[in-house]
């Protein structure tokens, strides 16, 4: 791998290839680290000079080019963290075009225009604060007046107004992740469902549902519904196999075919109003299958220990996503693997997944693939139903900000007339 | 006096630990664990493991608790597991930013509710004391993030007069610092308004009908000064014990508030340290609100021993 020359971290050091086989080794040693799974296959770095570095790997990894464009790649200055220890996430020194300031918890992050940077050209600000504001109304209302220049996760409902609005500027991209309805496949005793046990109960479920209406009734039709763990019009999303419309008399007749005219499932749904609507559309559209669904709304961090321990039937779930389709489906559906809580293994499944990660020849991965989505969605452990969109608003007097699908704000290019 | 205060001051080391005991027992209660909340989208298993032994979250309870009792005998309060911070520092630094907010919020209330009340008492039974009886109500009923909403969108979005949220300090810029914190004072204050002005109608009513506010006016003290000097000095007392108790309960209470608004305070740290599962936080601020409760506890027993000489046994 070859290394850009005339590059400089915050601190003055240079970066050259031992920063980078320090940063990776850090990532991979560091106890606690929460990159050393993405980048597990690497076993060793070498230096081959001061601007070439090899990555020795266990295995061909083809997500691996990919993990390094996200948090995995980071380049840190290696004095600055061998300096600061384990404090170092309080003052991060890197290499990008901005330097940290100051964090004040609850309050802000504020970065400073980085004068060596190696692109300066392409940062037109001094100055950039992020402010974390919880309410969305709020968040606008800020926009709005002037306060901020830059919004982002605009709520879907007002994406109308923010059109309307002469005074701000909408930008709209799909994400890499999704939303999908889990079923507990095998984790213990509340798996003894019919839900579970019957296949044809789950083909039931997702009939019922039409996630077009579901988009518009609680999205106003601004996200994307979906039936894979990559949103159609991806390069990965197996095209053969396009969202089934909906079907409440197959529905049902797949239910009687079941024995099962009448399932009840309880659904688990993050208390957010929106995810909240949503299981109520859900519930409603699969009742007129013949479906009990009770809701069950779950405060986050209970949720994902009640998920963990496997202590639900089904539940609403979301994934950020990645840019490569590993992320977003093998840690999820193979045996044993770790956010895999529904205990859902398919040795067939896990046989194209493990090839989809030595080839790289992006055809024959989608040929693993599209077998993997074969079978997943006969199987349905996960019901695939939209895929959010990045929605920012921003001040007209913004220009030359463009929109990345894992919702980054990258600020190159970025400047206010 | 001195018996009387050696003895309040030994019931305050009990009375601290019973208050410890109870939050760390009350937090266990709460499903969710921190090293899962903190081990991000992931949640790789080796990580949520570290977590777990890094924070002693694997150790028994007791052992926790008798932990962290330790440290807060040595003065040490932990550390944020989720901000990475000593959270004596996050108190520290969040406790003036409520405290303003308090401030200005009782004051605002005082100048809105005490007026209100006097007017509505002095006018009882008429269309003023209705027409103020409503507004309080009105006040007492709205809730506080909606009425935050409808000043933003009219006073930031609308007007362009105030900030919409946010928060400066007052090292930083004393005009910034009360444009931010005008509109959620107001909604704090408000609310609290309507209660001060029922409270201060009551108390003047029954003050303007005794002896003393009878014989002023016989002996032909112009009526603005019997109300204001004679009445209302006396009628205040509840007022100022209930302004106090709202301070208090603003320091833990405004979490609403700052969360439309905001604000970097008190009530935020608590929201999201309770969503984040992080615990050393919850069990500081508690402990340290708790400590100002017992505090002002104190000094407001020893104010009535020093005012009524009857209390002091």
């Amino acid at each position: 791998m070859k290394l850009r020359r005339g590059v400089r971290f915050h601190d003055g050091e240079a970066f050259a290839a031992a920063a980078v086989k320090f940063s990776i080794e850090r990532h991979l040693n560091l106890p606690g680290s929460t990159r050393k799974a993405e980048i597990s296959a690497v076993t060793g770095v070498e230096i081959i000079d001061d601007y070439t570095v090899k990555l020795v790997l266990s295995a061909p990894s083809a997500s691996l080019l990919a993990q390094l464009t996200d948090r995995a790649g980071m380049i840190v200055s290696p004095k600055a963290a061998q300096v600061e220890g384990e404090n170092f996430a309080a003052h991060p020194v890197c290499a990008g075009p901005f330097k940290f300031v100051e964090r004040v918890a609850q309050d802000r992050i504020v970065l400073e225009r980085f004068s060596d940077y190696w692109n300066r050209d392409s940062i037109k600000f001094d100055r950039i604060s992020y402010l974390p504001i919880p309410d969305s109304t709020v968040r606008l209302a800020n926009v709005q007046s002037g306060g901020l220049d830059l919004i982002e996760r605009v709520a879907a409902t007002d994406v109308e107004g923010v059109r309307k609005d002469p005074g701000l500027k909408l930008t709209a991209i799909t994400g890499l992740g999704y939303s999908a309805i889990v079923i507990n496949i095998a984790n213990g005793e509340r798996s003894k469902t019919p839900l579970a046990q019957d296949v044809r109960v789950r083909q039931a479920l997702q009939l019922s549902i039409d996630r077009a209406a579901l988009n518009q009734v609680v999205f106003n039709g601004e996200f994307q519904p979906g039936n894979q763990w990559e949103p159609p019009g991806n390069p990965y999303y197996v095209k053969e196999l396009p969202i089934p419309p909906r079907d409440v008399s197959q529905a049902r007749q797949l239910l009687a075919e079941a024995k099962q005219p009448n399932p009840t499932v309880e659904l688990m749904i993050p208390n957010t109003p929106e995810l909240l609507q949503a299981g109520q559309v859900i519930q409603a559209m699969a009742q007129e299958a013949g479906f009990r669904v009770t809701i069950k709304a779950t405060e986050s961090a209970s949720l994902i220990q009640l998920a963990t321990k496997g202590e639900y039937q089904a539940r609403l779930g979301g994934w950020s996503g990645r840019t490569d389709p590993d992320g977003n489906i093998y840690n999820f559906v193979a045996c044993n693997a770790p956010l895999n809580d529904l205990h859902y293994c398919n040795p067939e499944v896990d046989r194209e997944l493990d090839a989809a990660r030595t080839v790289e020849d992006p055809a024959e991965r989608l040929a693993h693939y599209r077998r993997v989505a074969q079978q997943i969605l006969q199987d349905l452990p996960l019901i695939y139903l939209w895929h959010n969109k990045w929605l920012w608003a921003a001040t007209p007097k913004l220009a030359g900000f463009t929109p990345y699908p894992d919702g980054l704000i990258r600020p190159q290019g970025m400047r206010l007339e | 006096m001195t018996t009387f205060l050696a003895r309040r001051l030994a019931l305050v080391l009990p009375t601290l630990f019973f208050v410890s005991l109870l939050i760390f027992g009350l937090q266990q209660l709460l499903p969710g664990d921190p090293a899962l909340a903190l081990a991000g989208e992931d949640r790789d298993p080796s990580v949520v493991a570290y977590l777990q032994q890094k924070y002693h979250l694997d150790e028994p309870l007791p052992m926790r608790y008798l932990l962290w009792a330790r440290g807060v005998l040595a003065g040490d309060l932990g550390e944020s597991i989720r901000i990475k911070r000593p959270v004596l520092d996050l108190v520290v630094e969040k406790l003036p930013v409520t405290g303003e907010l308090a401030a200005f919020a009782i004051l605002i209330a005082l100048s809105i509710g005490v007026p209100m009340g006097v007017l509505s008492a002095v006018n009882h039974g008429t269309v003023v004391d209705y027409a103020a009886t409503m507004t309080a109500l009105w006040g007492l009923s709205i809730p506080n993030f909606w009425l935050g909403i409808l000043l933003i969108l009219l006073f930031s979005v609308t007007l362009g007069l105030l900030p919409a949220s946010g928060f400066v300090s007052r090292a930083e810029s004393l005009s910034h610092n009360l444009a931010t914190l005008a509109m959620p004072a107001f909604v704090l204050g408000n609310a609290i308004a309507a209660a001060m002005m029922r409270h201060t109608r009551s108390a003047m009513l029954g003050v303007l009908s005794a002896d003393y506010v009878r014989t002023a006016g016989a002996k032909g003290l112009d009526e603005t000064r019997v109300v204001l000097h004679h009445a209302l000095r006396n009628a205040l007392v509840p007022v100022i014990t209930l302004a106090a108790l709202d301070f208090g309960a603003l320091l833990s209470g405004a979490v609403l508030t700052e969360q439309v608004f905001t604000i970097p305070g008190f009530g935020k740290l608590i929201v999201d340290a309770v969503f984040n599962r992080d615990y050393a936080v919850v069990q500081g601020v508690v402990l340290c609100t708790a400590l100002a409760y017992i505090v002002l506890n104190l000094l407001a027993d020893i104010a009535y021993v020093l005012v009524n000489p009857r209390l002091r046994g």
